[in-house]
């Protein structure tokens, strides 16, 4: 057996699966929670925006299962004597992707390549000569690479994708099969009804999303072990590598930071919403003070005293993963507790109209404690303005940790996230001839995580907030009117 | 009037204290005078009466907040907390912990925070509208859908980004205009366009889609009907009724971010070499200089309350149905 590692941000997003989860047992149980959720199920692009979201939280889960693999014992030693564990933490996804992990260039290389992208001083036949090297890994099965390269990559991409395509046809066929038998009507029809969209769930725009992503991973799943498919970077780590590592700091930072906004937002909303006067007056105060404070330096405030703290405190950290974990947790709970000021205005604004309400005065009257009334008739009743709000501010946090990590307060050095791959492009970009791939590898994960949670995110807002309906367009002639489905 | 803007000044300066209170702790309690000392003289093994004279020098000398060998009031005034909070609110910042002026620095550099700042919100206001209004003019149509997928699109892609790509793109590869830098007078313009430009695509997205829901709440009101069943073409009523009554709910909700705009744009600035506050700020950040963050907090903070009393005055002067009791 490995020894598992428990990090501090691990924990965390266990922490935050589980509440997730029992909020889904929550909804499926509340019918009205249940009418709302449906109203996103009914949108083609939230839909296809949670698949994408599916596959980088898997991403972020299998990156946050950390263990100490075992040592193989060493020859001369006792039975007995203690197992030793690497040095080293792996994650699942470590595991997962040994192959593209360890196949560590010397330099840049540019996508697909089988040579570096600048010149050494190699010997050849005796002679040393300035040329470009080839490259340890990357297309290291190639005789002749000049006149192999092109064929061979044309040759394996053909291959990747025609089995990607082959997986989905067949997946397809099955799945239209068994709801064709399960609805009881030939397999045509069934198919059709699922395409033009007469189901409860967007299949077409689900199933395209699948298409896509599926043939994306076969393709890559077919040149990876032979090639950087994008490139390496300046120490030689993999690009793509790189990326899908930085994956899960985007992920904790978005989710801890929101998750943490949520205790400080909801107790001062709530107390200020509903004792008014002094205590009002005392929350708002605080509030206004705190945001009254740029937020980047605030920001940089407190990142600049923890890292005071953490280097003061080496002791308590037994190797650098965990330093530079409890970096990134601590910065997730920092935007959470400097960023609680929006919501708990939000919060309190919906108490103030609660509480004039006749149920509220109703259970008042009744002689239903102070506590009570907070718990039982305000929580759940504000409970759909924190929805909306978590699902907002998760793409905003993660377009932030990238200037934060530019300013230099963000996640240590040392954690991949997207903010280190853009701060360490911004030189590359000014480089002849330029190197633009890891930049733009950044930029389309970046883009793929942020754009499907705001798609998401504005499906969800819609189906909480009703009022935000009446700004949704809808051209003339385009069927893809949940609001219509629903009838 | 007069007596509601004296409360709010009050209650301005009441936060402001809040807020002096607040990074006082975080920059002094945590990280003691003693430690900065040992950043500042750099070197693995510092003696304690180097410390002390860095101390001395620098005026880190006394008790935090509670000095208990002075007498009387002196034992709450002789403290780092009121020596080094009392002169921000006449506006003296002091000297940073390099030794360099904080005031000449902050008189410097604020001319070309606001030269970039400036033209950009201003330009950015101007063409948000525009664009929002095409947006709620062809409303219900494919380009209003596509417009709003582009706006969705550009809001998801990180500002650095278009920084990046901008600089390279029109200074690398086009070579318009220099990558970075500064100069004074009208030189100043070539330096400016790209900085301007990439600041106002960056927050089109995001700042399109919230005027396009001001506006299209604004037509579902009563006065539009009317205005459309006198007769009156679908262009005049956006662009003269709609435009004009929402209008101003928009410019009064930009009179908060006015003062900020001294603050100048960090990330720009630090980008494109102008040697404004913003840059000041990242270079204090990263040289860890307390004395010059704890100023801009100060400074930020005091625009910030700026903005939000002005906002309230430009209400009532505004809108003769807000009453300020």
């Amino acid at each position: 057996m490995p020894k598992f590692v428990l990090l501090a941000t691990d924990l965390a997003l266990y922490f935050q699966m589980l509440v997730l989860v029992l909020y889904v047992r929550h909804a499926l149980r509340t019918p009205l929670l249940r009418q709302s959720w449906r109203y996103v199920q009914r949108d083609g692009a939230a839909m296809s925006a949670a698949v994408v979201l599916v596959v980088f939280l898997l991403i972020a889960l299998l990156d946050s299962v950390h263990f100490r693999p075992r040592l193989p014992p060493a020859p001369d030693a006792a039975p007995a004597a203690e197992i030793a564990y690497s040095t080293r933490t792996l994650s699942v996804l470590d595991v997962l992707l040994t192959g593209p992990r360890e196949a560590r260039e010397k330099t840049y290389s540019v996508p697909l390549a089988t040579h570096q992208f600048s010149k050494e001083s190699i010997q050849r036949e005796g002679v040393t000569v300035r040329d470009f090297p080839r490259l340890q890994y990357g297309g290291r099965h190639l005789e002749q690479p000049q006149e192999q390269w092109g064929g061979d990559v044309l040759r394996r991409s053909v291959n990747g994708l025609g089995s990607g395509l082959l997986v989905v046809v067949l997946g397809a066929a099955l799945l239209l099969l068994r709801q064709s038998q399960r609805s009881g009507q030939a397999f045509m029809p069934s198919a059709l009804d699922l395409w033009q969209g007469r189901s409860a769930l967007p299949w077409r725009a689900i199933g395209v999303t699948l298409t896509v992503l599926l043939l994306l991973v076969a393709w890559v799943a077919a040149l990876w072990p032979y090639y950087h498919i994008m490139g390496t970077d300046q120490t030689g780590n993999d690009v793509l590598f790189v990326c899908l590592k930085s994956v899960r700091t985007a992920v904790v930072i978005g989710s801890l930071a929101t998750i943490a906004t949520i205790p400080l937002a909801l107790l001062f909303g709530i107390l200020a919403g509903y004792f008014k006067g002094w205590v009002d007056d005392g929350i708002q105060y605080a509030y206004t003070v705190l945001s009254s404070i740029p937020s980047v330096l605030l920001i940089s405030a407190f990142v600049l005293m923890i890292q005071v703290f953490i280097d003061k405190n080496p002791q308590w950290f037994e190797t650098g993963l965990e330093r530079a974990d409890i970096r990134l947790f601590l910065l997730a709970t920092i935007l959470g507790l400097t960023g609680w000021a929006q919501l708990a205005r939000l919060l309190r604004a919906e108490t103030l109209k609660l509480g004039e309400l006749e149920y509220v005065q109703a259970a008042r009257a009744f002689g239903v404690s102070h506590a009570g009334i907070m718990r039982r008739h305000l929580l759940p009743n504000v409970t759909h303005i924190i929805v909306i709000v978590a699902v907002l501010d998760f793409s905003g946090l993660v377009l932030y940790e990238a200037v934060l990590s530019y300013v230099g307060v963000g996640v240590d050095p040392n954690t991949q996230s997207f903010g280190t791959m853009i701060n360490s492009a911004r030189n590359e970009m000014s480089r002849d001839p330029v190197i633009w791939w890891t930049l733009s590898t950044a930029f389309a994960f970046m883009v793929a995580l942020v754009l499907s949670m705001t798609l998401f995110a504005s499906a969800v807002r819609e189906a909480f907030d009703p009022r935000a309906r009446a700004y949704r367009v809808r051209p003339a002639g385009a069927s893809t009117l949940p609001s219509q489905e629903a009838a | 009037m007069l007596n509601y803007i004296i409360r709010r000044v009050l209650y301005g300066l009441l936060i402001l204290i809040g807020v002096n209170l607040l990074t006082f702790i975080l920059f002094f309690a945590v990280n003691t005078p003693d430690d900065m000392a040992r950043i500042n003289i750099g070197g693995k093994r510092v003696s304690a009466d180097a410390i002390a004279k860095w101390k001395t020098q620098r005026g880190y000398d006394k008790p935090l907040l509670f000095n208990e060998q002075a007498q009387g009031v002196e034992k709450l005034s002789k403290t780092l907390f009121v020596e080094r909070s009392l002169p921000l609110f006449a506006l003296q910042f002091g000297a940073s912990d390099t030794g360099r002026d904080i005031g000449y620095e902050l008189r410097q550099r604020a001319l070309p925070s606001l030269a970039l700042a400036l033209p950009t919100f201003l330009l950015g206001v101007f063409v948000v509208v525009v664009v929002s209004l095409i947006m709620v003019f062809f409303r219900n149509t494919y380009v209003e859908f596509w417009s709003v997928a582009f706006a969705v699109f550009l809001l998801s892609v990180s500002g650095l980004f278009y920084i990046i790509a901008g600089q390279f793109l029109f200074s690398t590869v086009l070579k318009l205009v220099p990558a970075s830098g500064f100069a004074g007078g009208l030189d100043m313009v070539v330096f400016l366009l790209l900085p301007v430009a990439i600041g106002i695509v960056s927050r089109m997205g995001g700042e399109a889609l919230f005027y396009r829901t001001m506006f299209l709440e604004e037509i579902g009101k009563d006065y539009v009907r009317t205005a459309r069943s006198k007769g009156l073409s679908e262009s005049v009523v956006l662009f003269r009724h709609v435009l004009g009554n929402a209008l101003l709910p928009i410019l009064t909700s930009t009179v908060a971010v006015l003062p900020l705009l001294f603050m100048g744009a960090l990330i720009m600035e630090s980008f494109f070499g102008i040697p404004g506050l913003g840059s000041f700020t990242i270079d204090a950040i990263n040289g860890q200089d307390f004395a010059v963050v704890r100023a801009m907090v100060f400074l930020g903070s005091a625009l910030y309350i700026l903005g939000l009393v002005l906002t309230d005055i430009s209400y009532t002067l505004a809108d003769p149905r807000v009453r300020l009791a």
